[in-house]
């Protein structure tokens, strides 16, 4: 029994932890912390998938711990470091909406999918429903800095933190097929997509990776 | 098993993905072109071949039955057709220096690859792994689209890949749900997400976790089918990205979304507590449909027009599913076939008609049928056909949900046709001004591969006047299948 209350005690703190970190995202308005804090999300999620390999007892898991723990939580925010600094966009990530209105949103999604996961998954068990919860307000959380930044890379970092909900959500469900193998498609989409292609190209063309430079043109006024 | 022993399945998976590792390494764009038609044509081949063939047991990632023969079979077609359509369409993009061949043999391999990724969700078992399918066929469709590398294009793109991600999202959650709903049942591991096995248990599952499942995945593949109001990123991905891969999106990908979509349908429907998915689908498919048609009216840019058409008409498909019933599934089954068959063959027509003009904009175009006849009048066919004028296919397929619908909801009925006649009204207007008239814009002679696009429509002609007795009694079947 102790040692249930422990392995469920240190799930939700970590999973309760992804939650405030994806908050933190929410007021950033610089680049680089902004990076920093990603880094720090992607840590404790490798810190949480390893949690619950060790609770499940789910070895498979650790691959998924060690590629959240090097790809995301270093490579990734390294990598998008260089990119920013080579473009010189390290001024201020200029946000579509203030902060207070996205930090009530971010509020209003969280207790929203409390009340919609807690309410439906009565007869699961609770570890794995607090944890989904938890990782539904993960994603939803990922969606809003993705709609309210116009800059490309805060919006891939939207993406990743968002996909860390769903890294949290496939391994809360114990025993799930193919987890391993999702989050290895889910870098391999970020490295190549993102950071290969999109800036390059984007960069090629404006000097800029500044979304809202794109809106500028519409096809249907030509 | 037999090393000589024909697998159409590993067939119409192994050829495409074979054939993009070759056409990545292999030079020179006449060779290319040619295997690309060669592979396409191949696949289609042995997809054909799952009809004679005993199909195998239902395995754990593989699994093959009359609902997605038609599908496999339909995507294979319409595939190995574009990749005759694409050879004539890339020469020419070669020719004016749009396209490098650097590119070219990345726009190559992606095609083939994008083949797979269909493929694969289509014959897949396992939810999972048909994810994991639609998200390879709709990656490689978002570096297509940005393959021109101009400012449309790019941002066309990225708002692909920004609403496509989303919509990945969402599609990840909720299979995720459905496998937490199965766990209890059908036990932990493998079996929770093997779609033979939770269609057998569904009845059990907890009806709850089951409603939101499905509505994270209706939002999710529903981004993919291009449903209002998160279409967004559709009409921007058709008008710029190269004109196969328009009718590729418009024909196959929406397809692919939408056959996910009826997979989760007919899960839900076999469990008696759980919310009926129809209403959800129809309110969806009414709003799409009427939104588009009023758009219709709006567009300048030709390929922008028919994209929203493409909304239009995954509006009245995922109604008639919505629907349900063996008629409106019978109907909406037709009625993907012939649109897969007719927007493609518009496209393949548009595609020739802004290369001779160079450019997209309607005003730019007019009279074809005096400048252009095979051209033009395959473009009036074509249009003709789409917006439900007899004796043509879709007109059928139209009326056939529009009465099935009178006899049971006949309120939605009129939305429906309202929204028929509105976007009718949209392309007989746009349509009359780029086919009739004083000619406008160059009139050098086309260099258009005809044979794609007479194909197509004499299908969708043949079907409007009779549909072959065995064709009927299997689309019947999978009409029941749908629930």
């Amino acid at each position: 029994m102790q040692m249930h209350s422990l392995s469920f005690d240190v799930s939700h703190t970590l999973a309760g932890g992804l939650v405030l970190i994806s908050f933190m995202m929410l007021y950033q308005d610089r680049l680089y912390s902004l990076l920093n804090v990603f880094a720090l999300h992607a840590l404790v999620l490798a810190l949480s998938v390893a949690w619950q390999a060790f609770v499940q007892d789910a070895p498979h898991l650790y691959i998924t711990a060690t590629i959240a723990l090097v790809f995301k939580a270093i490579i990734i925010p390294v990598a998008l470091h260089r990119i920013v600094k080579q473009l010189g966009i390290h001024r201020d990530i200029e946000s579509a909406v203030g902060i207070g209105p996205t930090m009530l949103a971010g509020m209003a999604l969280v207790a929203l999918s409390m009340v919609l996961m807690l309410r439906v998954t009565a007869e699961a068990d609770p570890l794995a429903r607090e944890d989904l919860a938890f990782a539904l307000s993960v994603v939803l959380l990922g969606l809003l800095v993705m709609v309210t930044r116009r800059n490309a890379v805060s919006q891939v970092v939207g993406f990743m933190s968002l996909e860390n909900g769903l890294v949290l959500a496939a391994t809360g469900a114990k025993g799930m097929p193919l987890v391993v193998e999702i989050s290895v498609a889910f870098s391999i989409l970020i490295a190549f997509i993102v950071i290969g292609i999109f800036l390059f190209r984007i960069r090629e063309r404006f000097d800029s990776v500044d979304v809202s430079a794109l809106d500028d043109y519409r096809g249907e006024r030509r | 098993m037999n090393v000589l022993s024909f697998d159409p399945v590993a067939a119409v998976l192994i050829i495409p993905i074979g054939s993009a590792a070759l056409l990545a390494i292999l030079p020179g764009y006449r060779l290319t072109a040619r295997l690309n038609v060669v592979a396409s044509l191949a696949t289609f081949l042995s997809s054909l071949s799952l009809f004679v063939i005993a199909r195998p047991p239902p395995g754990p990632y593989v699994l093959v039955d009359d609902l997605n023969i038609v599908f496999i079979v339909l995507n294979t077609f319409v595939g190995f057709t574009t990749s005759i359509f694409s050879a004539s369409y890339i020469a020419h993009e070669l020719e004016t220096g749009r396209l490098t061949p650097v590119y070219l043999r990345f726009y190559h391999a992606m095609y083939q690859t994008m083949m797979f990724g269909m493929n694969l969700a289509f014959v897949s078992n396992n939810i999972g792994l048909m994810w994991v399918a639609v998200e390879i066929a709709t990656l490689t469709t978002v570096l297509m689209v940005g393959i021109y590398r101009s400012h449309a294009a790019l941002e066309a793109a990225w708002k692909y890949f920004i609403l496509g991600s989303v919509g990945i999202a969402f599609a990840l959650f909720g299979t995720i749900l459905v496998y937490m709903a199965a766990r209890p049942v059908v036990g932990e591991g493998q079996d929770g997400m093997i779609w033979t096995l939770l269609i057998r248990h569904a009845a059990n599952f907890d009806p709850a976790l089951l409603n939101v499942a499905f509505i994270f995945l209706l939002l999710g593949y529903g981004t993919k089918v291009g449903l209002a109001p998160l279409h967004a990123w559709l009409p921007d991905a058709h008008a710029e990205g190269p004109t196969p891969i328009s009718a590729v999106l418009s024909g196959l990908l929406l397809n692919v979304a939408l056959y996910a979509l009826l997979r989760f349908k007919i899960l839900l429907a076999a469990n008696p507590a759980a919310i009926a998915p129809g209403p959800l689908m129809v309110t969806m498919g009414l709003v799409s449909l009427v939104f588009a048609a009023f758009m219709l009216y709006r567009r300048r840019d030709i390929k922008r027009l028919f994209a929203y058409s493409s909304i239009e008409h995954m509006g009245i498909i995922v109604f008639a599913f919505g629907m349900g019933g063996p008629l409106a599934n019978f109907a909406g089954l037709l009625h993907m076939v012939m649109h897969s068959l007719t927007k493609s063959a518009i496209f393949y027509a548009v595609g020739h008609i802004s290369q001779i003009k160079g450019t997209q904009r309607i005003s730019g175009i007019r009279g074809l049928t005096v400048t252009h006849p095979a051209l033009g009048w395959c473009l009036v066919t074509g249009v003709v056909a789409i917006a439900g004028v007899p004796p043509l296919g879709i007109f059928m397929s139209e009326f056939l949900v529009v009465s099935s619908t009178f006899a049971r909801q006949p309120l939605l009925a009129i939305v429906l046709v309202f929204g028929l006649l509105l976007a009718f009204g949209a392309l007989t207007l746009r349509l009359t001004s780029v086919a009739f008239g004083e000619p406008r814009g160059s009139t050098k002679s086309a260099e258009a591969s005809y044979v794609p696009m007479f194909a197509h429509l004499s299908l969708v002609l043949i079907a409007g006047i009779y549909l072959p007795a065995p064709l009927v009694t299997w689309f019947q079947h999978v009409a029941r299948l749908l629930g």
